[in-house]
Formats: C-alpha cells, structure tokens, sequence
C-alpha cells in the first residue's frame, strides 16, 4: 500500500507523527513530480483502482522547483475537492519553474475506492526536490 | 524528547531560558513521562516561535503537544502590534478554527442502549462525512459572502439551529472583523458544496456517556450526571479552510522575507500584523472561523433532525463550542498591564477562568467549558476554565490526546475491520466509509489522553470535571 517500486520511477510514503510524508522518485523531475501525485493519491486509496475516465489540465509557474512541487500537490489536492474525483494517471512536463500537465482519475466511488482520509494541504515541511546520480526526488508531508 | 536542557519549574512546568535567536523562553507543560515521549521537534519549533518578531512572555507547548507545521501542534503563542508582533498562518493550521462542540440530550444509557445501531446507521446516512461527501446546502456568492460574515449566527438565521445556542459558542457564534473578500474564489468555490459536512481523518460525531465526574460543582453548572448521553461534534472549516491556509502559508513566505523577518524554517511563514498580507490573513482567517462556527451549527441541526426521528424524548441543548485553531486579539495582563495581544492556539483550547465578561452568565461562576476530545475506543473529557491561567498559558489548554503513532503505522499494526469488531464487543458501535480510515484512527494511534488531561488539571491550565467514553462512533 505504502510503496510501489517498478522501472523506471517510483513513489513512496514515510512517516510523519500526525500525517503522512509523501516522495517521487523519477530518471526525470518530469516522472518525480508524476509519482509524487501518485503518492498523493496513495495517501486517500490505492491507485490502481482509480480508472481513467476524465482529465485535468494544468499550466502554471512558480518561482522556485521547490514551490512549484508545493503548487502541483495543491492544485490537485484543489481539483479533487470542488470536482470530488481521485487521479491515476499523470503526464507532466517541466521547464525551468513552468509546469504543463495532465492529471487522469474518475469521480471517487465510496464502496470502491474506500477513501481513508481527505488531504487539506501540502506543506512546506520536508519539502524538497533534488537530483543526486541522475535520480530525481520530489517530496513533502502533506496535511490531513 | 531529551530533558537535559530544560529546566523543571514545578512538576508539571519545564522551561528552556532564552538563547540563540530566542527572544523569550520555552515553557512546555506536561508530567515526566509525557515529557519523555514527546517528539524532539516540539522543542525545536517551540525555540523557533519563541524567536519570531513581537512575541510576549513566552512559547508555550500544552501537555498533548507534538510535531506540527513551523509551530508544534499544541502551541500556544501571543503577540503585541505595537512591538511589530506578525500573525502566522502556520500557527493557526490548515483547518482552521477546527473545534469540538458538546451536547446535551437529556438521555441515559438505558434510553438509547435498544436504539444505538439504528441511530449510527440514521446518522450516518444524514451528516455526509469522508471523502467525497457533500452537503445539502449550496451557496450562492451572495450567501457565501453572508456565511463567511455571520457565523453560526447566519445559520440560525437560516433555520439551520438554534437562537439558544448562541451565547454558548465563542464569540457568540459570530467572529467580528471576517472580511469575505479577503477569501480567494478558489478557496469559496471549494466550500461550495462542503457546508454541513464533517470531514475525515480525525474528526468525527460521537454519541458519549458520562462515565465519570471528579468536580460536582461545575458538571451540576454544566448539566452533566453520570450515565447521562452527550452528543460531541469534532470539525471545522472544511475546504474553504484548508485553501486559505495553503494560499496564505504561500504569501505570507514572500511578505516575511519583504519585510526582513528571517525564517529558520519555512513552515514559520508570517506577516506583521500590521501590513496587508496580516490584515488580509487576519479578515480571511476570521472569515474561516465563522465558516466553521456555522458548519458545525449546520451538522447540530442535522443531529437533532435524526434524535426527533429515532430517539423524539432526547432534547439536544448545547453546552459549549470550543475552537482549537486560531489567532484571536485578547486583552491580557503582562506584568501588571493590560495589553491587546493576537494569540494564536494550534491545537490549543481557549480556557477561560471564573468571571471571564466574554462568557454566558451561567458560566461565570465555574469558568468556561473545556472540550479535549480523545480517539474514538478511548475517552474524551470535559474541564472548566481556571482563575490563574493568564499567567500560565494566556488562558489555554490542550486539545486532544495527540497521535502517539504515524497513520503508515498504524495501517501496518491494525486493520479497519479488527478494530470495529474489537469494539462493537465493547458495546461502541463505529460507523464509516473507509475500513483503512478506521485502521489510521486506531485507539492505539494515541496517547493516553486521560495522562494529558490529568498534566493539563495539575499545571494549573483548566481544571477536570467530568470523564466521557463513547457509545456511538461516526467517523468521516
């Protein structure tokens, strides 16, 4: 549930006293901002049984790499609220600090999906994005 | 946490004198071996808000305190304008003015016993909670706009609640000084569909017993006997919260550092009061504080609709409302003056003593109303305000018992379904749409609170009078 490992990127959980820390790992800042909103998702169901039936588009810059992971989880966190759906699938493109994607998912069904907890925020707390090895990560704890 | 390097005051005190960048001291209250578990980082942050612009007297932690976003959850911390103090809106929280209410209903437990599964299920169907709930209610711009200024207030006025309830709410249901144009679009269109609704995580509708009442005096002021049936509502602001305080965590990053305020972490994010981004997080943080009022105003409506279906003899009267996630501009006396302070409470309980000109005649007497509400297997507890506590904590004290465990491992230890089960056979009827929401909320998930109610009795920040175990669980 808290991890799903595969080639070429992945995401994970980890642990926070009173919510939950989520992180991207990527060849690309592309793939680790795309497993990051995995992770996300992860935090409310398992992924794989959200189907892929709408999509969202996006297109925003930030000033910095780090606020421009802080403004992805938040505006998906955002289109989930007022659309009331869960996403799967992400395609995300980066240049500089300009961000263009699109987000995947399908309206939350409660008897499928069983969501465990509603995200309020992500936070700037162990907010980080770096690249060492050519590996990139995309973290930060998210409030819920 | 190590405790090497505080100094033990009293107990149930311990204090780290400033140094560093710390312009007043740490004061941490809580027994040794709450003290012991808590997180390291709660001393961490705490030295960090004692070090930010215009604080007074000290950065104070309640006994359930634990690692929270720049200020530890269970912070409480006071500022002067005048000494270019700022407000945060990490120090408020992203659900902002989240709070518990508590009802009374006028029943026992042998009144509701033949009836409790069938009043989970009809509660259940009636207050939407979890993921991807909505409420009933939908607002328009004008309405939204009239909500976000009235409060409970505009909910009575609706017909969703009662006049009576009122005067039993802080600020009397309506907080003065919201300013809804200073709420985004996005963070209003986000509410649109939430009024009414309870929420996830750790918020819930709890039908409780009065197991225990250690002070005879004030649980008589407060109505409450043992065996008798409370309702409790624990929420807040919803959406419309939660996005103010994404967008403002944001703008208030960019307005310390124009106005020179050095931040050791990021998370502290802060405006003086007196600059725009203060103003307009402070009109906007009111205005989420009123959302909250008039929500769970909202969720009491629906509670009584289903009592007057299931259980019609049950007369549901409002005790008190409290709010655990503010900044509020108070009088307080520091060092014999009086001084207009913005203190803010992160998971912290205003306490009002005895006498207190802000609460209902009724309480005057014994102080205000104190809800700490537990996790859901465990208990929850009610304590009044004390005489005495301006000097301890500006008036405040714990919120809840605080998690002891991180929900990822929680998932691993327990499953949703085992902990229903082990407590149906302890008589606790648990209703909710996730089984792994279950599992995160696990009783075993936090402290003890009847320990961090016991510390917050004997430091002095509000005083025990009655114990509360739950009957019924709704959890979103």
């Amino acid at each position: 549930m808290d991890r799903a490992i595969g080639h070429p990127g992945h995401w994970e959980h980890f642990s926070h006293m009173a919510d939950i820390g989520i992180r991207g790992v990527g060849a690309s800042i592309d793939e680790a901002f795309a497993q990051a909103a995995i992770a996300l998702t992860a935090t409310i169901t398992e992924p794989t049984t959200v189907r892929v039936e709408e999509s969202v588009q996006l297109d925003f810059s930030s000033p910095d790499r780090e606020t421009l992971l802080y403004d992805w989880l938040n505006a998906l966190i955002y289109e989930m609220a007022v659309r009331r759906i869960l996403f799967s699938h992400f395609q995300v493109h980066i240049n500089d600090c300009r961000l263009q994607a699109q987000a995947w998912g399908e309206r939350v069904d409660r008897a499928r999906h069983q969501p465990a907890v509603e995200v309020k925020g992500a936070t700037y707390t162990e907010l980080r994005v770096a690249e060492e090895d050519g590996t990139w990560i995309a973290q930060c704890v998210i409030d819920v | 946490m190590d405790l090497d390097d505080l100094t033990q005051s009293s107990e149930y005190t311990w204090r780290l004198e400033p140094r560093g960048r710390m312009r007043v001291p740490v004061i941490i209250y809580g027994d040794r071996d709450l003290m012991a578990g808590m997180d390291d980082k709660v001393l961490h942050q705490a030295v960090n808000v004692a070090g930010l612009p215009g604080i007074v007297t000290a950065s104070y932690a309640m006994p359930d305190a634990h690692w929270g976003y720049g200020f530890p959850i269970g912070g409480v911390a006071a500022f002067d304008a005048d000494q270019g103090g700022v407000v945060s809106a990490g120090g408020v929280g992203f659900d902002i003015s989240c709070g518990v209410r508590t009802l009374r209903t006028g029943l026992k437990l042998a009144d509701v016993e033949a009836k409790k599964s069938m009043l989970a299920d009809a509660l259940f169907e009636e207050i939407p909670a979890g993921v991807g709930s909505t409420g009933r209610i939908r607002l328009d711009d004008r309405q939204m706009d009239a909500m976000l200024s009235g409060g409970a207030q505009w909910a009575v006025e609706q017909g969703w609640g009662n006049a009576d309830d009122l005067e039993r709410i802080e600020e009397h249901g309506r907080m003065e000084g919201a300013r809804p144009g200073a709420v985004s679009p996005r963070a209003k269109k986000r509410q649109r569909n939430e009024m009414g609704t309870l929420g996830s995580g750790n918020h819930y509708l709890e039908l409780q017993r009065v197991s225990e009442i250690y002070d005879p005096g004030a649980a008589k002021v407060f109505g409450l006997s043992t065996g008798d049936i409370v309702t409790t509502i624990h929420c807040g602001s919803r959406g419309l919260g939660h996005q103010i305080g994404t967008e403002f965590l944001k703008d208030m990053a960019q307005a310390a550092q124009q106005h020179g305020i050095d931040l050791p972490d990021r998370e502290l994010a802060c405006a003086p009061i007196r600059s725009s981004s203060g103003s307009n997080y402070l009109g906007a943080m009111r205005a989420a504080i009123n959302c909250a009022l008039a929500n769970r105003e909202i969720i009491t409506h629906l509670t009584r609709q289903v009592f007057a279906e299931v259980l019609p003899q049950a007369q549901l009267e409002l005790l008190y409302d409290v709010s655990h996630n503010t900044c509020k501009l108070e009088p307080h006396v520091v060092n014999g003056e009086t001084r207009h302070l913005y203190v803010h409470r992160k998971g912290a309980t205003r306490a009002f003593g005895p006498g207190h000109p802000d609460l209902p005649a009724v309480f005057s007497e014994v102080g205000q109303p104190v809800l700490i509400g537990g996790s859901m297997g465990t208990a929850s507890h009610i304590l009044a305000g004390n005489s005495g506590n301006d000097v301890l904590s500006f008036e405040s004290a714990c919120h809840g018992a605080g998690r002891s465990m991180s929900r990822r491992r929680a998932t691993k230890t327990w499953r949703g379904r085992q902990v229903q089960d082990e407590l149906a056979e302890r008589g606790i009827v648990v209703r909710s749409p996730s089984m792994r929401g279950i599992a995160e909320e696990a009783p075993g998930a936090y402290k003890d609170v009847d320990a961090v109610v016991d510390a917050a009795d004997r430091a002095g920040l509000a005083r025990k009078v009655a114990r509360v175990t739950p009957v019924v669980c709704i959890k979103g």
